[in-house]
């Protein structure tokens, strides 16, 4: 069925072919509203990295305010406004920040940014498909992500500031707009953005699970696939089962601030005057909310976890360690994110039985992480390790994700959870677990396939300093928050100036402060390499990392329909790296078996019972000719 | 390519950049004199913003020119035939640094910072919490360093080299399953363990000498109420909150009536503590770090949390050497503008001291309240009904 289907559609595309190679696109069909996977990839790509710049600003904000609490700043009135007003940002201001910071971090840099770009980069050009299942689906799924964009961040530009009720934004607090000034237009402009978004990313994730089920070509079976195909194919799963429901919650926090009801609403008194909500139950919006929320952590690293297996196979010049429990692995967090949730809300008040159910299967999610991590030490394990910067990345989110994971342990504990949630030490956990790691991950991909994208190649000295200084200083920033949760220093503090014992943690939040802002100033130094190398960069060759996966057998130039022949046919898993008896360390995944037979082994043929025919034959000529010799 | 030669055009870019000084010259040059006008002696000197930016171009500056340095370095190395500078030397040179000056920072932290955390747990199940800490964080550390190291160890020991190959392993089911079965042993002890930790700690049954109070969150104060002889609380009801019942406590029971009202909550030490959570507005959390306790206060759910406090104020003072030292009670669920200055503080004073300062509050009752009851029981009534007709899920 699925090469049959992959055989109609290059057959027509072939017509379509011809006839692009006559017209020039225009500027609007090939750079707006483009079709072509790789366009929309960049589109998500450098949305993103906007995005992901101005969150990145939002946070510095509000670590200035944290490390300088009594100090004042009149350029923060100047360019804040009544945000700021005396030099200092104000308490509603700051949560603002912290909120958007949150919402674009997690949805519109690690979800659409990450998964947006490579989803649509690489399935394609990884299983061996000429575009998408559907492309004018995904032009619209880019452009709902560009809307949501821009309506979150216009909630910056109403009377009141946009939403500040955490990313989380729990009702009553969003639900009310006397709560807070964030509760008016600015969280209706945030409920707006963020259904567009789900619908954006549904309608991604349809694509790529359709894509790769129905549009592999001819030998690419699912064991064939690589580590990349696998996490981004779980992770659309998981976002498709996953986002409707976040929809739902917000559907009725809509009606619950816009029609009257009380869904999550009940026995309220609000600056001493009774509100007519009844019978409702905040607990409600947090289990509809965290049946998202916790899978969309996975929504985050797995893109990520796909992306640093891949290059560092590739990197270390060795096959990843045990492919087929790194997939097993992935398909278990797949299913235990879904059961799960609740460990965000030991502490609501939610039946204490419910919280121990919650922590068993919470602790049972680490041992599919630990195998990752093993296997990914394994693969390093006597290799032959070139440092790209991609390789480095990807070797970052490996140490970040072992760092932040191990305070997972804790925070999965609902005993330990009582004393530290909602702490830094919370904060901490997350930035390094999904945060740092993810978009290590991101920048992973961002330096490996940046040749695919672009066509040339990105400096790699300014690649190693932004490696460096982000790596270090992202654990300077994330490392001593751990300790001031362990003092029970609650997050989303405006100061911490009103308590006599969390003063002595000034000089780490400056410190901190600081280690921060030099990470962000070098990423400045990664948009330069970015920008210039697209137009001023190395030219890059067919298959610059020496891979063996089906992307770098297309052409450096880009074309709509990504090979200019027939689609090539794939007879290998994609790691075969520095194999014993083959040429060159690699063999990529095109190259039949009938070409290599000095480096073919027995287990290449487990469920081909005629090739381990043909190289037992092989094997025996091989032998009965150095005996005659 | 239209598109291209915008991003080319130097005349753009260099009108971009002028403007850009320029602009941001005469906006500093004017917040400095705002700022100076505004205060006296402000220690941030803003014409120090250019200054700043000047800095970070030399900086740039600085790397620009090191970059062109090793590549001319580069260069010249490779005409005198040689190999170049070898940056997977370098780079797993400088992972070995980083492994090396990272657990020297990491075990800095974890002494410098690590005795800046909580003090000793102050109430009888908070002991439990923390030997199950311990126990976490021996075995999470270990496992810690050792993969730290062993990802560092393994970057600079297989670094790259013409002359070899890498070990062509796909896989190897046997430590497969070793290292699939060790950490879910692991996880195991700590989950059962975790257990019934927790369900110690939640499933605590209500005891008839336990010290009943009521913690009601709004924005942004904590307000207690203490029951008062029949050491039972009134019930509540939000319809019945006015200026003067803040809490709407039920006058039409005979339990409300010496109910107090107190401001600063005061615990005896080896008492069973019964914590009445609620909260009025938003979410809110009660959060007594110092006794391992935390549940959030939920508008229309009404929670409890029960815990024994083991050591006094004094005690803890002379143990911190800090005659300053306070229990507080603080929000700890964002909660509005105010979210990080809601406290409460708490004391633990032994049961004599309890008594007497128990004999000491005022009821919840009083004057305003008693007046206000006897005008408006009437209006009361009427208030209740127009609400319930305003509940529109109703």
């Amino acid at each position: 069925m699925s090469t049959l289907a992959v055989h109609d559609h290059a057959g027509t595309h072939h017509d379509e072919h011809g006839h692009e190679h006559h017209h020039d696109q225009s500027f609007l069909s090939k750079y707006v509203f483009s079709m072509d996977h790789k366009m929309i990839a960049k589109q998500f790509l450098i949305t993103g990295i906007t995005m992901a710049v101005i969150a990145m600003i939002l946070s510095i904000l509000f670590r200035i305010q944290l490390a300088y609490p009594d100090k004042t700043f009149p350029l923060l009135t100047t360019l804040l406004g009544r945000f700021a007003p005396n030099g200092r940002i104000s308490p509603d201001f700051y949560l603002a920040l912290v909120t958007i910071h949150g919402t674009i971090m997690v949805f519109f840099v690690l979800t659409a940014g990450l998964s947006g770009t490579f989803a649509n980069l690489l399935i394609p050009l990884q299983v061996g498909a000429r575009d998408m299942a559907s492309p004018f689906m995904n032009m619209l799924s880019y452009w709902f992500f560009f809307l949501a964009s821009v309506i979150m961040l216009s909630s910056f530009f109403v009377q009141k500031g946009p939403a500040s009720g955490g990313w989380t934004i729990y009702p009553p607090l969003s639900a009310l707009p006397k709560a807070m000034p964030g509760s008016g237009e600015g969280m209706t402009l945030w409920l707006i953005s963020m259904v567009l978004f789900v619908a954006s990313s549904l309608m991604g994730g349809i694509n790529y699970v359709s894509t790769v089920l129905n549009m592999r070509t001819k030998g690419m079976d699912l064991w064939k696939m690589p580590l990349t195909i696998w996490a981004l194919f779980l992770t659309a799963i998981l976002g498709i089962l996953a986002f409707p429901v976040l929809v739902a919650g917000v559907v009725l926090l809509i009606f619950d601030r816009s029609v009257g009801t009380s869904f999550y609403l009940s026995d309220i008194v609000l600056n001493g005057v009774q509100q007519p909500f009844e019978g409702g139950s905040p607990i409600l919006f947090q289990h509809l909310f965290w049946f998202l929320g916790h899978p969309e952590v996975y929504i985050v690293i797995m893109p990520a976890m796909g992306i640093s297996s891949e290059i560092m196979s590739v990197n270390s010049r060795k096959p990843i360690f045990g492919y087929h429990a790194m997939v097993y692995s992935l398909i278990g967090i797949t299913v235990l994110s879904f059961i799960v949730w609740g460990h965000h809300m030991f502490v609501t008040g939610m039946n204490p039985f419910l919280g121990g159910v919650f922590m068993i299967t919470t602790l049972i999610i680490a041992v599919p992480s630990a195998v990752k991590t093993f296997n990914w030490l394994a693969t390093l394990w006597r290799g032959n390790i070139r440092f790209t910067p991609a390789m480095l990345f990807a070797i970052g989110m490996v140490s970040f994700f072992i760092s932040g994971g191990l305070t997972g342990i804790f925070l999965g504990n609902a005993a330990l959870d009582i004393n530290l949630h909602d702490t830094y030490f919370v904060v901490a956990h997350f930035h390094l677990v999904m945060g740092s790691a993810a978009i290590f991950g991101m920048l992973a991909g961002v330096y490996h396939w940046f040749p695919k994208m672009f066509g040339r190649m990105m400096d790699e000295k300014l690649g190693y300093l932004h490696f460096w200084l982000t790596f270090i200083c992202a654990y300077l920033v994330f490392f001593p928050m751990h300790f001031m949760g362990l003092d029970g220093v609650p997050r989303r503090y405006y100061a911490f100036t009103e308590f006599a014992s969390m003063q002595k943690w000034l000089t780490i939040n400056t410190f901190v402060t600081w280690a921060a802002i030099i990470a962000a100033l070098t990423q400045f130094g990664f948009l330069y390499n970015f920008f210039v190398s697209i137009f001023k960069g190395r030219k890059a060759t067919q298959n610059p990392w020496e891979s063996n996966t089906l992307e770098w057998t297309t052409p450096v130039e880009h074309l709509h329909g990504n090979w200019p022949g027939e689609i090539p046919t794939v007879y290998r898993w994609p790691y075969d790296y520095s194999k014993p008896g083959a040429e060159e360390d690699y063999i990529p995944q095109t190259v039949p078996y009938s070409q290599t037979m000095s480096s073919n082994q027995p287990h290449d043929f487990e469920d081909n019972p005629a090739g381990l025919e043909e190289l037992n034959k092989f094997t025996s000529t091989l032998k009965a000719n150095e005996q005659v010799k | 390519m239209g598109f291209r030669k915008l991003i080319n055009s130097k005349k753009l870019l260099s009108f971009f950049a002028a403007f850009m000084l320029l602009g941001t010259n005469l906006l500093m040059a004017q917040t400095a004199a705002a700022g100076a006008a505004q205060e006296e002696a402000p220690k941030v000197d803003w014409t120090g913003v250019a200054y700043y930016v000047l800095i970070f171009f030399l900086i740039c500056l600085g790397i620009a020119i090191v970059g062109k340095i090793l590549k001319v370095y580069d260069l010249t190395l490779k005409m005198q035939g040689k190999k170049g500078i070898k940056w997977n030397t370098v780079m797993a040179v400088i992972c070995i640094v980083f492994l090396v000056a990272g657990l020297y920072g990491a075990f800095w932290s974890f002494t410098e910072q690590g005795s800046m955390t909580l003090p000793e747990a102050a109430s009888a199940h908070g002991v439990k919490i923390d030997e199950m800490f311990t126990v976490t964080t021996v075995l999470t550390m270990i496992v810690f360093f050792v993969t730290q190291i062993l990802l560092f160890g393994f970057l600079f020991q297989y670094r790259h080299s013409d002359k070899r190959r890498a070990h062509f392993l796909p896989h190897n089911n046997t430590i497969e399953k070793v290292w699939t079965i060790a950490p879910a042993i692991v996880l195991t002890i700590l989950v059962v363990f975790g257990f019934f930790t927790w369900q110690k700690i939640m499933n605590s049954e209500n005891l008839k000498g336990d010290i009943n109070i009521d913690v009601t969150g709004h924005q942004f104060a904590w307000e207690l109420r203490y029951p008062g002889k029949d050491g039972v609380l009134g019930p509540k009801d939000f319809r019945l909150v006015t200026g003067a019942n803040l809490l709407g406590v039920n006058f039409k029971k005979k339990s409300s009536f010496d109910d107090l009202r107190v401001d600063t909550m005061y615990l005896p030490v080896n008492k069973s503590i019964r914590l009445n959570i609620l909260a009025q507005d938003v979410i809110h959390s009660v959060y007594m770090p110092h006794f391992r306790v935390q549940l959030n206060a939920v508008p229309g759910l009404p929670t409890f949390f029960k815990f024994t406090p083991t050591i006094t104020t004094a005690e803890m003072r002379t143990k911190l050497d800090d005659p300053k030292f306070e229990y507080t009670l603080y929000c700890n669920k964002i909660c509005g503008g105010s979210h990080y200055n809601m406290q409460k503080v708490v004391r633990v004073v032994t049961e004599a001291e309890y008594q007497s300062w128990l004999s000491r509050q005022k009821p919840y009752l009083n004057d305003a309240l008693r007046k206000e009851l006897h005008f408006a029981s009437a209006d009361n009534a009427q208030s209740g009904a127009s609400t319930n007709r305003l509940a529109l899920n109703n």
